[in-house]
Order: C-alpha cells, then sequence, then structure tokens
C-alpha cells in the first residue's frame, strides 16, 4: 500500500512537468464576463421548465400547502415525508426512522433546498448523512422548499457560498431523474425521483 | 488486436445501421452546440478550464498529497493503486472486510479499464451496473461502447429482445418508456438489496479532500444514500485543486457531453455519512507516465464528457467497438497508445484529421495534433502495417522526383479510364473498397496552369 503510493509519487516526481500558472477565478477580467440575467427566478423557473421540473413561486408555507393540494402526484401520494415543519400532510414520521431501506414506499418527499441556480435550474441541498438523505433520491416525487430571496446566477456564485470545511453532503438536484439511454429518447424517472418541484417562498420559514 | 480497419468492416456492413448511430451522435453534437452557444463566456471557460487542468498535471503530485491529507481529516481511507489488479484487490479487500455479498455501482469508466466487473465475479460477489445503459451492455456481457452513452450502438427493439428474455418484460415490446419502466422495478430490488456501493469519480478536489459524482439517472446517489459503505474509483488525474474550480467544470461538462444545463445529480462528498465508511482508491495504470510525455500530457486533461466522439466522422460511422478500448473515439485514439502501443497501433490513423474534436473539447485538449503526433511515432516504433510502409515509401520517392511524378500522371490519366475493373479494384485499392473513384480529369493543375499563364 505505501509502497504504492510512493512509488507513484516518486514516478510523478520524477517527470519534469513545465509549471504552469492557476487561473484566478475571482479577478474582474473573468465575473464580469460571467453571464447575467435581468430576472434571476424567471431565469430559474423558465430553465427548471425546460429540463422537465416545475418551479412554484409562492407567497408562504400556507399557500405551498394550497399549491401541493393541487398536484395531481401529490393527490395520488399515499406515503408522504415532510422535512418542512407545517408543511404538507406527512403521514410518515423521519424521526421514527433509523434504517434508509424503511423510505422505500415513500410516495411524496418535502424537502428543504438551500438555493437555486438561474443559469441551469439547479437548486443546491445538503444533508446531514443520516437516513433521510436518500429521501432526495428514493422518494418517487419529491418537492423542494427554498427561500425566493436565494437564487444566484451561476455557478460561479454557488461555489462563492459554499465550504466544504468539515465532513459533509451536498447536491445539485436540477430537474427529475432522467435518461435517455434507450436511442436517446428521454424518459423521465429513471431510478430517482419522477417529479420535481421547487416552491420559491417569500416569506421566512 | 483487430486493427480499427477490420473492427470497423463488421460496423459499416449494415448500411442503414451505420447511418443511424452516425446521426444519433449527430443529434447529440447538435444540442451540444445549442447548449454552448447560450453562454457568450464559453470560450472563456474552455481557456479556464484548460489553464486549471494544466495546472493540476505539472502540480500533481503535491495536489495528490493535499488531497489525501485532507481526505483523510475528513474521515475518508484513501488507498493507491500502480495498476488494475492492485485496484480490484483494494476493492475486494474493502468488500470482504465487510463480508459484501451484492454491490450497486454507478458508471465508471475506471472501472471497466480495470475489468473490476469479472473479477469480483470470479470472488462470488454479484455486482450490478445501475446506470440503465451501462446495465444493458452489462445484460448483454459487453463492454460499453460510448464512455456517455454506453448503449448507443443498440436498436430499441434489441433491448426489448434483451429484457423479454432477462427480465420477462413483454414480448415484442420496444417502447423506450416501457423498458425504462421495467429496468427501474427491476433495479430498485438490487438497490434495496445491496450491501455498497461502488462510484466512479468525476473530479476530487485538493483543497476540500471531497469529490464529486454527476449522474442524471440518480443511481450514484440511491447506491450510496441506502449503504452504509461507499467506495469511490478515480484515476490520478481526476484532481482539481479548489472547490471554486467546479464552477467551471460542472458549466462545460454537461453542456459538452449531452447538451444539458447540468447533470440532474451532482452530488458532493466530503466524509463518510455518521456511521458509514467511505474509500477513495486513486489508480494510476500508466497516467504518471503520461504525465511526463511533452506530446502526449495534455491528454490527461480529458474529464471524459466524450464530445470528442459525438463529434468524430470516423466514431459516428464505425462504431465504438471498433475502437475496441475502453475508452474509445479521439481521446481513446490517444489513450490506446499510450498504454499499450503495439494493440493500438491502428487508431491514430482512424482519424481524418479533420480537427472537429480539438473544436469541441471542453478543455481544449489538441486532440488531432496528437494523433498526429501519435502517427509519426508509431512509426519510427516500426509498427506499420506493410501495406502503408510500403506505399508511403512510393509516394515519397515519387514526391521527390517531378519529372516522374509528371510522366506517372500523366500515363494515370490516360489508361486508367481504359483499364478492367479487376485491375482497379482489388486488394491493393482499399480506398476503393466501397466506394467509386472519381473519374480521371482531363488535365493536370500544372497543365491547367500553363495554359491559362500562357494566355495572358
Amino acid at each position: 500500500m505505501t509502497a504504492s503510493r510512493d512509488h507513484i509519487l516518486s514516478q510523478l516526481r520524477k517527470q519534469s512537468v513545465p509549471a504552469s500558472e492557476l487561473p484566478d477565478l475571482q479577478q474582474a477580467e473573468l465575473t464580469q464576463q460571467w453571464i447575467t440575467y435581468p430576472d434571476l427566478s424567471q431565469q430559474f423557473s423558465d430553465l427548471l421548465a425546460s429540463i422537465k421540473g416545475l418551479c412554484l413561486p409562492v407567497k408562504n408555507i400556507e399557500e405551498v400547502n394550497q399549491r401541493l393540494a393541487e398536484l395531481s402526484v401529490y393527490q395520488e401520494a399515499k406515503q408522504i415525508c415532510s422535512l418542512i415543519p407545517d408543511c404538507g400532510q406527512p403521514n410518515v414520521n423521519e424521526k421514527e426512522i433509523t434504517d434508509p431501506h424503511d423510505f422505500n414506499d415513500v410516495d411524496f418527499a418535502i424537502l428543504p433546498g438551500e438555493f437555486c441556480v438561474a443559469e441551469n435550474g439547479a437548486t443546491w441541498i445538503t444533508n446531514d448523512g443520516g437516513p433521510t438523505r436518500t429521501l432526495y433520491f428514493l422518494a418517487q416525487h419529491i418537492a423542494l422548499i427554498v427561500p425566493a430571496t436565494e437564487v444566484v446566477p451561476h455557478m460561479h456564485a454557488a461555489y462563492q457560498r459554499l465550504s466544504f470545511e468539515n465532513p459533509s453532503f451536498g447536491t445539485f438536484i436540477a430537474g427529475p431523474s432522467k435518461t435517455a439511454d434507450i436511442e436517446q429518447s428521454l424518459v423521465i424517472g429513471a431510478h430517482g425521483a419522477r417529479s420535481l418541484t421547487v416552491f420559491l417562498v417569500e416569506d421566512a420559514f | 488486436m483487430p486493427s480499427h480497419p477490420k473492427l470497423a468492416t463488421e460496423f459499416v456492413k449494415n448500411k442503414e445501421r451505420a447511418k443511424w448511430h452516425d446521426q444519433s451522435l449527430w443529434f447529440v453534437r447538435s444540442k451540444r452546440d445549442l447548449a454552448a452557444h447560450q453562454l457568450p463566456e464559453w470560450e472563456l471557460l474552455r481557456e479556464q478550464a484548460s489553464k486549471i487542468k494544466s495546472y493540476v498535471v505539472s502540480h500533481l503530485p503535491d495536489l495528490l498529497e493535499q488531497f489525501e491529507k485532507n481526505a483523510t481529516a475528513k474521515g475518508v481511507h484513501v488507498h493507491w493503486a500502480r495498476d488494475a489488479k492492485e485496484h480490484n484487490e483494494i476493492v475486494h479487500s474493502i468488500l470482504e472486510k465487510h463480508q459484501v455479498k451484492r454491490v450497486v455501482k454507478s458508471k465508471s469508466m475506471l472501472t471497466e479499464e480495470c475489468h473490476l466487473n469479472p473479477y469480483l465475479e470470479r470472488h462470488g460477489i454479484e455486482i450490478v451496473d445501475t446506470d440503465l445503459g451501462e446495465w444493458i451492455v452489462q445484460l448483454q456481457d459487453k463492454p460499453p461502447s460510448h464512455i456517455v452513452m454506453p448503449a448507443i450502438h443498440i436498436k430499441k427493439e434489441e433491448i426489448g429482445e434483451l429484457f423479454h428474455e432477462k427480465l420477462g418484460t413483454e414480448k415484442g415490446a420496444s417502447d423506450p418508456q416501457y423498458l425504462t419502466e421495467s429496468a427501474r422495478q427491476h433495479l430498485r430490488r438490487k438497490f434495496i438489496e445491496a450491501d455498497a456501493g461502488i462510484t466512479g469519480v468525476n473530479f476530487a478536489i485538493a483543497d476540500t479532500g471531497g469529490f464529486v459524482v454527476c449522474t442524471n439517472e440518480g443511481n450514484a446517489d440511491l447506491g450510496t444514500s441506502l449503504n452504509k459503505l461507499h467506495i469511490a474509483c478515480m484515476g490520478i488525474e481526476k484532481l482539481i485543486p479548489r472547490a471554486n474550480d467546479l464552477g467551471v467544470f460542472l458549466r462545460l461538462l454537461a453542456r459538452s457531453a449531452t447538451g444539458q444545463p447540468i447533470t440532474t445529480y451532482s452530488s458532493h462528498f466530503h466524509g463518510p455519512a455518521p456511521e458509514g465508511e467511505m474509500h477513495i482508491v486513486l489508480l494510476d495504470n500508466g497516467r504518471s507516465e503520461i504525465a511526463g510525455s511533452e506530446e502526449f500530457r495534455r491528454s490527461l486533461n480529458c474529464i471524459r464528457c466524450g464530445a470528442c466522439m459525438n463529434t468524430c466522422p470516423v466514431y459516428r460511422r464505425s462504431g465504438g467497438y471498433s475502437y475496441s478500448n475502453t475508452v474509445p473515439g479521439p481521446i481513446g485514439s490517444i489513450l490506446g497508445p499510450a498504454h499499450d502501443t503495439k494493440a493500438h497501433a491502428s487508431l491514430p490513423f482512424a482519424c481524418s484529421l479533420c480537427g472537429s474534436c480539438t473544436d469541441v473539447c471542453p478543455v481544449k485538449i489538441d486532440l488531432h495534433h496528437q494523433l498526429l503526433t501519435w502517427r509519426k511515432e508509431i512509426r519510427l516504433k516500426g509498427l506499420l502495417p506493410l501495406s502503408k510502409r510500403f506505399s508511403m515509401k512510393m509516394l515519397s520517392w515519387m514526391m521527390q522526383a517531378p519529372r516522374f511524378y509528371q510522366f506517372v500522371g500523366k500515363t494515370a490519366r490516360r489508361i486508367f479510364p481504359y483499364l478492367p475493373r479487376f485491375l482497379v479494384y482489388n486488394r491493393f485499392n482499399a480506398w476503393g473498397k466501397q466506394r467509386e473513384l472519381p473519374d480521371m480529369p482531363k488535365q493536370s493543375f500544372r497543365e491547367w496552369m500553363k495554359q491559362n499563364n500562357d494566355r495572358k
């Protein structure tokens, strides 16, 4: 093991590779060139629609509940789990679950998202790595609840917000799970969620 | 190993199919163009990506040590493997320690390169590829024919037949929606039953000790969030210095690969879950040698988006299997000979030097220049087939004797139209195998110039 480590490193150090400079991604000459959008939420919403997701701007959690009730996939859901207080009518209590496999039958999960990216329709989510992490991927349908103020224009701005000092898990989710592996035909609902709804909530929750 | 022309002959026999394959890939290339044109800063992003990757290759040992230190501090076990054999042994030993019987794996070209699946199967471990395309080729007992779309060469009717046989889906069914849903149901059970998840790595971050895995299907995340044990396998060139660099790479990757603005899931793993265990296997397998090569070093910039194969006129018309290399297409034709020059000596010639690959490469690898350099290397190593050596020699001889060249040209123009077919179209004329030679011109360019100049 350490023999291989030393071998690889010494092999690499033996090579004379001309030094090259690492570009400063924060320099103004670059950052001035990054794309801007007049209305970030609108751009995010349009982009998400183009990748088969749904963005719903709402006033507060109450309105989230109203809009959820209108979604057919929510109406048909038998098992619902919600990690947002007072949101949805959950009948699966995540606090009682210690093995992620027990979330296998969840039809609809209501989950927190931290911020959205206008250029690509992605929402950043984090999770403490407990059993609930699997809900983002295992549930048949998911809704992400994100404060409306939290939309950044592009990925450079996204990484300005992120630091990875401590052990963590986070992912950008852009639209529902999909595949085009059979003759390039787009099919929604490959392994993960069959639908994704992002609620941009105006009032703090 | 059979040469590229030999294997491609099989593929192009079925004209309709070769055309269909060509068009499928061109469709993806067109989507890439649309996506790239959405961003006015596209070229600027490519430049930054190229600079960052060049920096990585020039600082690889330091960055690897930095990555190891930071990953270890976050509770990750870091392993080093010199070659495929050692890589497989490491993965197996981890699985054995945890008494794992069933593994789900998300797409990883590196584990294909190492032939991990057959190795683990020999040791009694069930390993299921969960990316739909890769699972389809696994059911066929074949390797992927494309690095991003492993089953791009297979027709839906054939997949329907395969699923009917292996999963008991309806006979004759070929609707992609229906077939994907059947795969989802079947693989959900595999996800639930598995004891461990293996993933590849798209990017590993030196200054945080974390890594990023991108999928559209969510298979990497299902496989890792349901299991306590996560093993990630990566080539040492997958490093990037800073988390901020991901801003550049994630903007380029999916747009270049399939024309999507970003993959559905771009997951950032920094350390194991509270009760879990996370391992990273760093594989060299010839990469450190490429780092030392002035000519081919830049091939380590590759982020495996597949854009070069989608645009390549040869790949599109000859299929991934004609390369008989884990990574096909232009980039594979550079990496293949770097790994084993003799076995892959025909690959750099599977190229028209059109340079389209270089134009679309998101990390600005000068692919067609490197392919040309490989041709020279292969000639110097004496690995050119006799036919090429002989015809090159003849040509070079003729080109150096202008009068003889003129004479041959003149004679050929006169007598070619009268020659019987068998004298023109035979085994020495590889060019004429599937096409007709153009009609002989009445005069040479030299004659035409003379005529036109005299008039003035």
